[in-house]
């Protein structure tokens, strides 16, 4: 069974369809890589599948279908999601932050012990557990998008451009943390990135989009074998 | 010396209505951007409410409680029938909507309740102490005691609880809030509430002294307006000194200054507030260059 399962997906703003009859399915503990051109609709259908906005088609989460949930429900279903962009709240601090993450969980130890444990993965957090998150550098906003979000202990965490912004090491850093995530907590990841390359290299599978619906899936392996999609994505010249 | 002393104490006991009125325009604005110009109208109704509980024999005491409980109500259903809506129509028509429910909560009181002035006791006792020759009432101590209590309840409650956290964030990052798990809505919805438990607790206040009729609350929402203006419309801390200010600033002036008399005391508080924004734009406690998207 499919940590998250999407059929038929269609989606946009108005009257036009952004994202039409698109699927897509993520296993349990998978990274999956969603690739694309600007404007090929990657953002919008995570925010279709998170509930942001409205959709028609299925969403399914561990087997259960959501798609009549809102969006707040979703979370607290097991699915987060990271906007692009500043994923944080700005003007409240770092621990505000990993506590508003922590919404959904009803279980005052399960939080702190969470708390506990972002705060050892990430020193500088809790160095700066009293500052606004706005203060922070756009590395540490990230660090803290992804530890708040997992604060929820979601099934599936879904990603919108994480390394927009941020200096190659730290993404590099930011790729390390999200496979550990999947590996070790069984965390299922949905990424969409422009960063192909880096993105092949920690996904086991990817969707190729182009004009609202999946034109080419495979496995990282072949997709990175692929002429087009070096081409197109990896900035080789085939 | 004295006179001026007492003219503080006078202006305290009224600024503390101002300021729980303000503190309510405030909370709805800081959450949904609209400036509810029908909160005092709607206040009057809900102290029509608690006057007609005590005809029917109820007691002072719980007449209030359960009016507060209905006021949540009336605030929460006021945001879910009229506001909601709206939320993402231009600025323009939520204004029109708030007029609509201005005319249409006068309209009502004086449908059901007509247009005589009708008393409503006092909520604390009529003893009055004298401190150095300055006359302190207990009711303008209750008063002050009330306002200051609701704010530190209302303090603690942003800062230290689940349900403060999530209230805070739905208004300052609607878009977001969901992503956490954050029904907005929800959190609009309890806003709204609490702001028209704000309003009903000023109107109460108010009742004993300005007589209860249908435009009571009049006077009172402009002084409100006013002190939110001063204090910032984002910030509860800037409602309550916004308020407190424009009621000292109101009966100390008219002392001091013979000149302007009964008529034109209304126009001192806006004289100072033409001051502070002409200095602060954003108001005394409000933060600049915010714009939302």
């Amino acid at each position: 069974m499919s940590a998250l399962e999407v059929t038929g997906l269609a989606a946009g703003y108005g009257a036009i369809d952004v994202v039409r009859g698109l699927s897509l399915t993520v296993g349990s503990g998978e990274i999956v890589a969603l690739l694309g051109a600007n404007g090929a609709g990657k953002t919008t259908t995570l925010r279709a599948i998170s509930g942001a906005l409205k959709h028609t088609g299925s969403v399914k989460l561990d087997g259960t279908d959501v798609t009549r949930l809102s969006a707040a429900k979703r979370t607290g279903a097991g699915l987060a999601h990271i906007p692009q962009g500043r994923g944080t709240f700005v003007d409240f601090t770092v621990e505000e932050n990993l506590r508003l993450g922590a919404y959904t969980v009803s279980d005052r130890r399960q939080i702190e012990e969470d708390l506990a444990r972002w705060y050892g993965a990430f020193p500088r957090l809790k160095e700066r557990r009293d500052q606004l998150a706005g203060s922070l550098s756009g590395g540490e906003q990230q660090m803290l998008a992804i530890a708040r979000a997992m604060m929820s202990a979601p099934k599936v965490l879904m990603c919108d451009e994480p390394s927009l912004g941020l200096a190659p090491s730290i993404t590099a850093e930011l790729f390390t943390l999200l496979r550990d995530i999947a590996r070790q907590q069984g965390v299922s990841v949905l990424i969409v990135e422009q960063n192909a390359h880096l993105t092949l290299e920690i996904a086991a599978r990817a969707y190729v989009m182009e004009h609202g619906t999946v034109e080419l899936e495979g496995t990282a392996e072949s997709l990175k074998q692929d002429a087009a999609i070096q081409r197109a994505y990896l900035g080789v010249d085939a | 010396m004295t006179l001026v002393w007492q003219q503080i104490v006078e202006g305290l006991a009224a600024g503390s209505i101002y300021a729980a009125l303000a503190l309510a325009l405030v909370l709805i604005h800081r959450a949904t951007r609209v400036v509810n110009f029908a909160q005092g109208e709607m206040a009057t109704f809900s102290v029509y409410l608690c006057s007609q509980m005590l005809i029917w024999g109820l007691p002072l005491y719980l007449a209030l409680l359960i009016t507060a409980v209905i006021s949540f109500i009336l605030g929460a259903a006021v945001f879910r029938l009229t506001i909601r809506p709206v939320l993402d129509a231009p600025p323009e028509t939520i204004v029109v909507v708030c007029i609509g429910l201005f005319i249409g909560f006068q309209a009502i009181c004086l449908w059901i309740w007509g247009s005589d002035s009708a008393q409503f006791p006092r909520l604390f006792s009529s003893t009055i102490w004298t401190v150095g020759g300055v006359r302190i009432s207990a009711n303008n101590v209750g008063i002050l005691v009330t306002l200051s209590a609701l704010a530190i309840v209302l303090a603690l409650v942003f800062r230290f609880t689940r349900i403060g956290l999530a209230m805070r964030a739905a208004a300052a990052e609607r878009a977001k809030s969901p992503y956490v798990g954050i029904e907005v809505e929800t959190m609009l919805t309890f806003g709204w509430g609490v702001a028209a438990v704000f309003g009903f607790i000023a109107a109460a206040l108010a009742a004993p002294s300005l007589f209860l009729s249908p435009t009571m609350m009049m006077s009172v929402i402009i002084y409100a307006l006013a002190a939110a203006t001063l204090g910032g419309w984002d910030s509860p801390l800037g409602a309550i000194v916004g308020g407190l200010a424009v009621g000292v600033a109101e009966t100390v002036g008219t002392t001091l200054i013979k000149s302007i008399g009964a008529e034109l005391r209304l126009a001192i508080p806006f004289l100072l507030i033409g001051l502070v924004l002409f200095v602060r734009p954003q108001g005394l406690f409000g933060r600049a260059d915010k714009a939302r998207v």
